[in-house]
């Protein structure tokens, strides 16, 4: 029965001179991980866990900068049995106390018995660690992993095909406490389905630039390339926010073939890269890009064609997916002999009747883009509050059963609980209908935000909003605005203050972008301070989100 | 061009495009990058406004709070390479 561990070391043993990994930095060299490399360095994390004292089934959170100690200390765990967790680093627009107690909550739930990080990290960690009474937890800085002493044999090789191999959590504090566990088993189970789907093959070389700490960077441009004998092309998300063209240029050089993007990026690159940045570049080696981790758009497919095409870029590259990492990574996956479906349904129909009708008439409609069918092993049904069935066309909650499964969130019982229906079935929280075998998601019945890809917690944004003074307590929301443009969503936060003076509004308003800024994922522009007893409250007082979503638009977006 | 008409072009800019908040005043010494007021998605617009109107070039690369984090320090930077 392989285990991560043993793949590994079957692909050293096989093809030790194989690059599997190259890193790009800005301003240095692309650097070339061999398997050989990579299962030699990670053998000396893993000696150097051991030596410390972790053991097998032990959870090792990561906190590392984009760069080759990551990909070794990764590896590391997982050769000594542990189980690793990714952990966004500091950045420096983010204030360190809000960092710090993010790193709690994580502490809180996932019982780390260490922490891998980079020398300037360090004493926040340890000063963290300290503060919560955790000084048993073991702390290894990256330029002090000795070199000598990766032992042959590796715990991780008696791992069980059931056990945990990796946790996965999103942003935010509210993410931070739901840790999505997935055994060996699942995972193998979903890169044999996934690859089948996507048609991979050793030849094939991914070109990323996502973080790993998201299931689609982590799975399908991390770990399905090393397991199953691929090249991965890896540069940072923070170069790429600042040189989108930098990945059009890498495909070019390495003839990349397949990429995994949120779709806001097809509009940021098609508005932000310029012609004298792509000299020589040709995308014609570029197979297959797949827009996932965020609803796909038609809309942003065209704009970027439309910019690219004349460097080589096909219009069937261009394909969906829909996912979550609860399913390891990818639900559903476009055919790639056809360009995704797209359909126009009627409107009223959508939001009266919650059916997805085609458009007929004339009448106002709704453009939808198929993510395409279920993966191998993956089945979907579309269930109403009650969890029964609704017929094709009905939009309604998916709830997904498959082989690839996690196998619970990580010490929450009551969330693996509440998360699944009878027999296994898992409900999504996203909303949308099927027909025809095709899977359309419409939106989220959990209120999550996703903005550029980042999954945000609008009750996160909403309490930091409350800790602005000035701000009447309780009173601030959160919701998502479609932005056309940008091809993604974009948070609107509402407080209330008791004044109705809008140059004090004002004041607080720019209070608020700043402090949330600082304090959560994303940046803030869009804060309206109003005065007392705008926001709207369900019977029961709580924040009902989309009612105060809709009077915002009424009262000040139309137009916009 | 002058640092202040520089900072005024820039602080226009930063305001109506990248904010969208015409009436917001910004400090010439506020912390633009580590104060949070500009994205980083949004790093890259202001590049290329200074490409575009200033005539000079600022390298992905020094896109963060090291090279610059204020107007001021943005407007001498401009300036110092325009007299190259």
């Amino acid at each position: 029965m392989p285990t991560f561990s043993s793949v590994l070391i079957e692909h050293c043993q096989q093809t030790p001179h194989r690059v599997t990994v190259t890193i790009q930095k800005s301003g240095e060299p692309d650097y070339d991980i061999t398997y050989a490399e990579l299962l030699e360095r990670a053998a000396e994390y893993s000696a150097a866990y051991l030596r410390a004292g972790i053991k097998s089934g032990d959870v090792l959170i990561l906190i590392l900068q984009h760069g080759r100690e990551l990909i070794y200390a990764y590896w590391g765990a997982i050769l000594c049995g542990a189980i690793p967790s990714l952990m966004p680093f500091l950045t420096e627009k983010l204030s360190p106390e809000r960092y710090r107690a993010d790193l709690t909550a994580l502490f809180e739930h996932s019982q780390p018995a260490g922490v891998v990080t980079y020398p300037e990290f360090q004493q926040l960690l340890r000063e963290t660690l300290e503060k919560n009474k955790r000084e048993d937890v073991r702390v290894f800085v990256t330029d002090n992993i000795p070199v000598e002493g990766g032992g042959e044999s590796f715990a991780g090789l008696q791992r069980a095909e059931e056990d945990i191999a990796l946790l996965q959590h999103s942003s935010g504090s509210t993410g931070l406490q739901k840790g999505v566990a997935l055994s060996h088993r699942a995972i193998f189970n979903h890169l044999d389905s996934y690859a089948e789907s996507i048609r991979l093959t050793p030849e094939d070389v991914i070109i990323s630039w996502l973080p790993l700490y998201h299931d689609m960077g982590l799975i399908a441009c991390f770990l399905m390339p090393i397991l199953r004998g691929v090249r991965v092309v890896l540069m940072s998300p923070f170069e790429w926010v600042r040189a989108p063209y930098r990945m059009l240029q890498s495909i070019s050089k390495y003839k990349g073939t397949l990429t995994w993007v949120p779709n806001f990026s097809y509009n940021f690159c098609a508005q932000k890269i310029r012609d004298r940045d792509l000299e020589d570049v040709s995308l014609a080696s570029w197979r297959v890009s797949v827009s996932t981790s965020e609803p796909v758009r038609f809309e942003s497919h065209k704009i970027f064609y439309e910019r690219f095409k004349s460097f080589g870029l096909r219009w069937e590259t261009l394909q969906t997916s829909y996912g979550m990492a609860e399913n390891v990574f990818a639900a559903s996956q476009n055919d790639l002999d056809k360009t995704p479906y797209v359909e126009n349904i009627d409107r009223e129909s959508y939001v009266t009747e919650k059916v997805a009708r085609p458009a007929f008439d004339d009448r106002p409609s709704i453009s939808m883009m198929s993510c395409g069918r279920p993966i191998r092993g993956t089945s979907f049904r579309v269930v109403d509050e009650s969890g029964a069935d609704l017929p094709e066309r009905s939009v309604g909650e998916f709830a997904i059963k498959s082989n690839c499964m996690l196998t619970e969130y990580y010490n929450r019982p009551d969330l693996t609980a509440k998360a699944f229906l009878s027999e296994g079935w898992y409900l999504t929280g996203d909303y949308g209908y099927l027909f025809n075998g095709e899977v359309f998601v419409a939106g989220r019945k959990k209120d999550i935000l996703i903005i550029g890809g980042k999954n945000v917690y609008p009750q996160d944004l909403e309490s930091l909003a409350c800790e602005v003074e000035g701000v009447h307590p309780g009173r601030t929301v959160a919701f998502g605005l479609f932005d056309e443009q940008q091809g993604t969503e974009e948070v609107v936060i509402v407080a209330e203050m008791d004044s109705d003076d809008p140059a004090r509004q004002e004041i607080i308003a720019d209070e608020i972008r700043k402090y949330v800024t600082k304090n959560s994922a994303i940046a803030v522009r869009r804060v309206h301070v109003v005065g007392p007893k705008w926001i709207l409250k369900t019977t029961s007082g709580k924040i009902a989100r989309s009612a105060n979503k809709e009077k915002y638009i009424a009262e000040f977006a139309a137009g916009d | 061009m002058t640092i202040e008409l520089i900072n005024q072009k820039l602080a226009e800019f930063i305001v109506t495009k990248i904010l969208a908040q015409p009436k917001r005043i910004l400090r010439t010494d506020e912390a633009l990058i580590t104060g949070g007021v500009i994205d980083s998605f949004s790093l890259i617009d202001l590049a290329l406004f200074v490409e575009d109107n200033f005539g000079v070039r600022i390298a992905d690369s020094e896109l963060n709070s090291s090279t610059f984090d204020s107007l001021d320090q943005l407007s001498a930077l401009i300036v110092s390479r325009q007299a190259k």
